[in-house]
């Protein structure tokens, strides 16, 4: 119960994601009616040139007068896009020309017959194989499109169509198109008046097609037809009001809705019931499952019967069912498990084929469940007449090839019976011997398949009949019981032969279903340990390559949203010359192109997006060595699942990478605060000092003596100065945050530098007396020279700040292995508790903050610049008392 | 020549810091013209003929090394340069260019003047004859070519005479360390900043009262090298 109804986010966001795109869209405006000749055309031409004297930008992209001259004089005066030229076989169609509309991207655009297929073996090649793909492009670039088509286009109701007009529509379009369409306008004509215009040739019809023509065109059919035209018109007014009404109820689709499954064979009602489907979960509003059971029986089908299973399934995708393949041993156990599991009640099958006495000996399907399986509901769908005709007679392949040597293997075996039978004739009874026989007909049927198994069962028989049944060496039977004998015989060695070789071929299929679930694993394993993007691509490439025997290549986007060839080690097995025009147009209409698809598909190799949660991430291009590979459904469909496991792991590498950014540019952001505050607080509080003083120096009323003007005029420029190293500070800091500082190193000593810091200081030190010991002969060392001054100015600025006047400081430098080491003590009061790597850390002080400026910032330079030069810095308490700064610098120069 | 007389052109885009330098040097008596673009300045130079250009290096139309190199090629006036804390390099590309010295932002009074002076001694120096000059207890006389320390003879070596009459031919302005080196060893040796701190660490040895304290021979570090010397009672 659970399972059904919990919600699923899944859907809620594909349906936010719909409507953004929807906005984003061209609005797709349908001219519908019954029939050819109601006057589709005509009324949207008409239409057109209203809109076009309002001023709206209204080309004609593709509308045939076919001859009618009233339609003809409609598209004069309104701009016409060229038709593009296709030949084929020397004939030269006009098509309507895709990359011209866009490029001229009206606000509406005409584009008669929806449900044209476009002509893909000519030359120049359209781009897509059905006019309804081109508009769904133009509705991508956001042109409006106004377009007719007819009731019998559409997919759902092909076969109904089919049932009432005898001819099969072969151009259909996907219902999809009709539903999302934004507006659809019925051009309703009572078929009186509809024959009565054909009566008047003012209907188009093509010439070969005039005879089925006639049998189209009666009333009857108009009837019905005009009839389900309206039914589909009035379906969609009931939708959209529903939806107006009743839009709290959208937005939990999950719950409370019927569900049905429908079984489908590869046969050939399975496209039928899953039009039914589509039509009865339309009109119970309810989710709909289409079901294919492989079983055993199925294994043995030909590639064309394994096509259509999967064009079913694709079918039924396409209508909005959801699509599943089960396997087992039995179609009705299977379905039946499956239904409880999914919580569903109803189950639609097809006409029972087996008839008669065949009916017998295995029940189809449709009885099955009605008679063994309760608490379903069971529907049971009529073959309709017009429905597909198949060639009768399935194909069986599967290894094809006779295998005489088995056949003599099972000779052999009756031989070897025989003889052992023989052997036991004197001491035991018949009975026994007939064991003999049924155990050597057991064994070939274990070991040889049916066919040896069912010859050597009919060997033993004739062998036991010859050899041993009285009248012995003869074939005539002299007790009837020995028919039973022989029967049950047959019957059991070919009950354990079909058994043996169903098991056999599950196994099989077993094993293959089992290999392509461990090649995805392998390459969903590697992918999930792999990092950075240009490793998941080499992974991602040699095990598509390997998996499908061809060649490959993941394309992803530059800064410009446009895809480049991959650069890096080439893999073996990456593709080279992959046609960036097609993954460009893969990429940037997030659908599959090339090889095996709808659209381009004479390209070389075949295209897939890499579809992320929130937009396509890239393209991946695969060219098989052999075509055919791509062409087959389960190849495809693994090749999807694999892009699914790639665009994955594309997509987690890029939120990492994101992550990280977003990370850094908030540490940045959150250190560019602390710096703005705290800057804040230290530049206002020296230019309180400045603006006060100053204000005092200025003011005219004020009487100051000299003194005290010289006084006042002190304290400003200490202030100055005060402020001036904090912003030094704060933009050397930023400039070493930031990576823009280059040392620009030269040969220095250390005296030098010590001289350097001594001299910039020497008025503020004046209350501290500095002791310099230097050793003797300290090799120079190749430094920045203002940089290194800058960290023994700070060092001595800091000292003098945080210890008392009268307070002695010291520098000493010794050499010591490779490295040169500086220590500035001082006999103050020691360094503030707690961990003195902290003290290094940006905006740390020591004690109170008041009074002293700089932003805690001097230290954290120090560090930096230590740091830059491949040095360390350290405080520690100094013995004796105060505090002690150690930096040391490499004494190693460049080698020169 | 009298004080008065002298003329100083400043050439700076900001006008709180023209009026800063305006208000200093005519307290020093100079006369001060100003520009406020580099075009301006050289033109000024070319027209009025200063005895001190003061030119900013963040003018806005041309970088300073550019308008020091111009000036240089019709006047060899005396250049100072003005620039931010940071622009060493830019500095040093300068003082190549022909600048005399440079006065790093934010200034204190005490400092603009002395260089000014400086750079006002150096220019008048050369009409004149080579001085004797004096810093503390030392004494050089470069026309004889000796050295006093505290009234003793001071034994310098001859590189290390020429290093001292480098820096004190350009007294109290800057020598940048390939000016020195090239004018004490040669165009050969560029480069040889070793060398040539060492022979600045024994003249310190010889000539301070405090070696680890210099105050005469002064290290502008990454830059080059500053000899401070005592004003003459005369200088205002």
């Amino acid at each position: 119960m659970a399972e059904a109804d919990r919600p699923n986010p899944d859907k809620l966001l594909a349906e936010v994601n719909r409507a953004a795109a929807r906005d984003r869209r061209g609005r797709l405006k349908i001219f519908f009616g019954a029939s050819a000749g109601v006057g589709k055309t005509f009324t949207m031409l008409e239409a057109a040139r209203v809109a076009r004297a309002a001023g709206t930008d209204v080309v004609v992209g593709y509308v045939e007068p076919h001859g009618r001259s009233e339609t003809e004089r409609l598209v004069e005066g309104l701009e016409r896009l060229p038709f593009l030229e296709v030949r084929y076989k020397g004939i030269t169609r006009r098509e309507f020309d895709l990359d011209a509309a866009l490029r001229r991207a009206p606000a509406i655009l005409l584009v008669d017959e929806l449900a044209h297929s476009n002509l893909v073996d000519g030359e120049p090649r359209p781009r897509h194989a059905k006019r309804w793909q081109d508009i769904e492009e133009l509705l991508d670039a956001g042109i409006n499109v106004w377009t007719t088509v007819n009731i019998q286009h559409l997919e759902s109701l092909n076969d109904v169509v089919a049932g009432i007009t005898g001819t099969r529509q072969q151009e259909t379009i996907p219902d999809r198109i009709f539903d999302e369409a934004a507006e659809v306008e019925l051009i309703d004509l009572p078929p009186v008046d509809l024959l009565a215009r054909l009566k008047a040739g003012k209907v188009y019809v093509a010439e070969h097609v005039a005879t089925a023509t006639e049998r189209f065109f009666r009333t009857p059919n108009l009837l019905a037809l005009r009839e389900l035209a309206l039914r589909r018109t009035a379906d969609r007014v009931d939708a959209a009001a529903r939806e107006y009404a009743g839009g709290e109820r959208a937005s939990q689709p999950w719950l409370g809705r019927d569900r049905f499954l429908i079984a489908v064979a590869p046969d050939d009602q399975a496209e039928q019931l899953v039009r039914f489907g589509k039509r009865f979960a339309d009109a119970l509003d309810a989710e709909w499952i289409v079901v294919s059971v492989e079983t055993p029986a199925q294994l043995k089908l030909g590639e064309v019967e394994r096509n259509r299973r999967v064009d079913v399934l694709r079918l039924a995708e396409s209508l909005g069912a959801e699509a599943v393949t089960l396997d087992g041993p039995s179609a009705a156990s299977a379905l039946v498990e499956y239904a409880r599991v999914r919580n569903v009640t109803r189950i639609v099958v097809g006409e029972p084929k087996r008839t008669g006495w065949r009916s017998l000996i295995r029940r189809s399907t449709a009885t099955e469940l009605v008679r063994r399986f309760r608490g379903f509901d069971v529907s049971v769908i009529a073959r309709r007449e017009g429905a597909r005709r198949e060639p009768r007679g399935v194909v069986l392949a599967g290894p094809g090839e006779v295998r005489w040597d088995r056949y003599w293997a099972a000779l052999a075996i009756s031989v070897a019976c025989t003889g052992v039978a023989a052997l036991m004739y004197p001491y035991f009874e018949l009975t026994n011997l007939v064991m003999v026989y049924l155990l050597g007909a057991t064994v070939a049927a274990m070991r040889l398949g049916r066919g040896p198994a069912a010859l050597a069962a009919v060997v033993n028989v004739a062998a036991l009949d010859f050899c041993f049944v009285p009248p012995r060496f003869s074939f005539a039977v002299s007790d009837l019981q020995y028919f039973v004998t022989f029967g049950v015989m047959l019957g059991v060695t070919l009950v354990i032969a079909t058994l043996v070789a169903n098991i056999r071929a599950q196994n099989r299929v077993a094993g293959a279903r089992e290999r392509r679930t461990a090649l995805l694993y392998a390459m969903s394993r590697e992918l999930a340990a792999t990092r950075y993007f240009e490793n998941l691509a080499r992974v991602a490439v040699k095990h598509v390559a390997e998996t499908f025997a061809s060649h490959a290549a993941l394309l992803m986007p530059d800064a410009d949203d446009r895809l480049r060839t991959p650069h890096g080690a080439p893999v073996p097995g990456s593709l080279h010359d992959a046609d960036l025009s097609v993954a460009q147009w893969v990429y940037d209409h997030d659908r599959p192109a090339g090889l095996g698809t709808d659209t381009l598909p004479a390209a070389a190799a075949q295209y897939l997006p890499l579809k992320g949660t929130r937009r396509t991430l890239g393209v991946l291009a695969v060219r098989p060595s052999q075509r055919r590979r791509l062409l087959l459904p389960e190849q495809r469909h693994l090749l999807e699942t694999f892009a699914a496991q790639i665009a994955l792991a594309v997509e987690r590498a890029q939120l990492a990478e994101e992550a990280e950014a977003a990370r850094v540019a908030a540490e940045t952001e959150s250190l560019r605060n602390t710096l703005l505050a705290s800057i804040s607080h230290d530049l206002r509080t020296p230019l309180a000092v400045i603006a006060g003083a100053s204000s005092a120096l200025s003011h005219r009323a004020l009487d100051l003596d000299a003194e005290t003007r010289r006084r006042l005029a002190e304290s400003i420029e200490l202030k100055a100065q005060e402020m001036s190293e904090l912003i030094s500070n704060v933009l050397d800091l930023m400039r070493f945050e930031t990576g823009e500082v280059r040392l620009r190193r030269d040969w220095q000593t250390i005296d030098d530098l010590v001289g350097t810091a001594l001299t910039r200081l020497d008025g503020r030190l004046t209350t501290h007396p500095v002791d310099v010991a230097l050793a003797a002969e300290l090799p120079p060392v190749y430094v920045d020279a203002p940089l290194v001054t800058q960290v023994l100015v700070n060092l001595l600025e800091n000292a003098a700040k945080h210890t008392p006047a009268g307070t002695r400081i010291s520098i000493t430098a010794s050499n010591d292995a490779d490295e040169l080491r500086v220590v500035v003590d001082d006999t103050g009061p020691g360094l503030p508790p707690g961990d003195p790597e902290r003290l290094f850390a940006k905006f740390q002080r020591g004690r109170d903050e008041s009074n002293t400026g700089g932003a805690g910032l001097g230290l954290a330079i120090c560090r930096a610049i230590v740091g830059a030069h491949g040095g360390q810095i350290h405080a520690g308490p100094c013995p004796g008392g105060g505090a002690r700064f150690t930096f040391t610098l490499p004494t190693a120069g460049p080698a020169s | 020549m009298t004080d008065a007389m002298f003329l100083v052109l400043v050439v700076e885009d900001d006008a709180g810091i023209r009026g800063v330098l305006h208000t200093l040097l005519e307290s020093q008596h100079y006369r001060v013209a100003e520009a406020e673009t580099a075009q301006r300045g050289i033109l000024e130079t070319r027209s009025h003929r200063p005895d001190l250009v003061i030119v900013d290096l963040g003018l806005p139309d041309r970088d300073g090394y550019s308008v020091v190199r111009e000036i240089r090629q019709f006047s060899p006036v005396p250049i100072l340069v003005l620039s931010a804390r940071t622009m060493e390099a830019d500095k040093i590309e300068a003082l190549d260019a022909g600048a005399d010295d440079y006065v790093t932002k934010p200034f204190s009074a005490a400092e603009l003047l002395a260089r000014v002076r400086a750079t006002m001694r150096r220019s008048a120096r050369t009409a004149d004859r080579l001085p004797v000059l004096q810093f503390g207890a030392v004494s050089v006389d470069l026309t004889t070519r000796t050295a006093l320390a505290g009234g003793n003879s001071l034994h310098l070596t001859p590189l290390e005479y020429r290093v001292i009459e480098c820096l004190a031919r350009s007294a109290g302005l800057i020598v940048t360390q390939e000016q020195l080196i090239r004018e004490v060893w040669g165009p050969a040796r560029l480069g040889d900043t070793r060398g040539l701190r060492a022979y600045v660490k024994m003249l310190r040895q010889k000539i301070e009262p405090d070696p680890k304290q210099p105050r005469y021979l002064i290290t502008e570090a990454g830059i080059g090298y500053r000899l401070h010397v005592d004003d003459p009672p005369s200088a205002g």
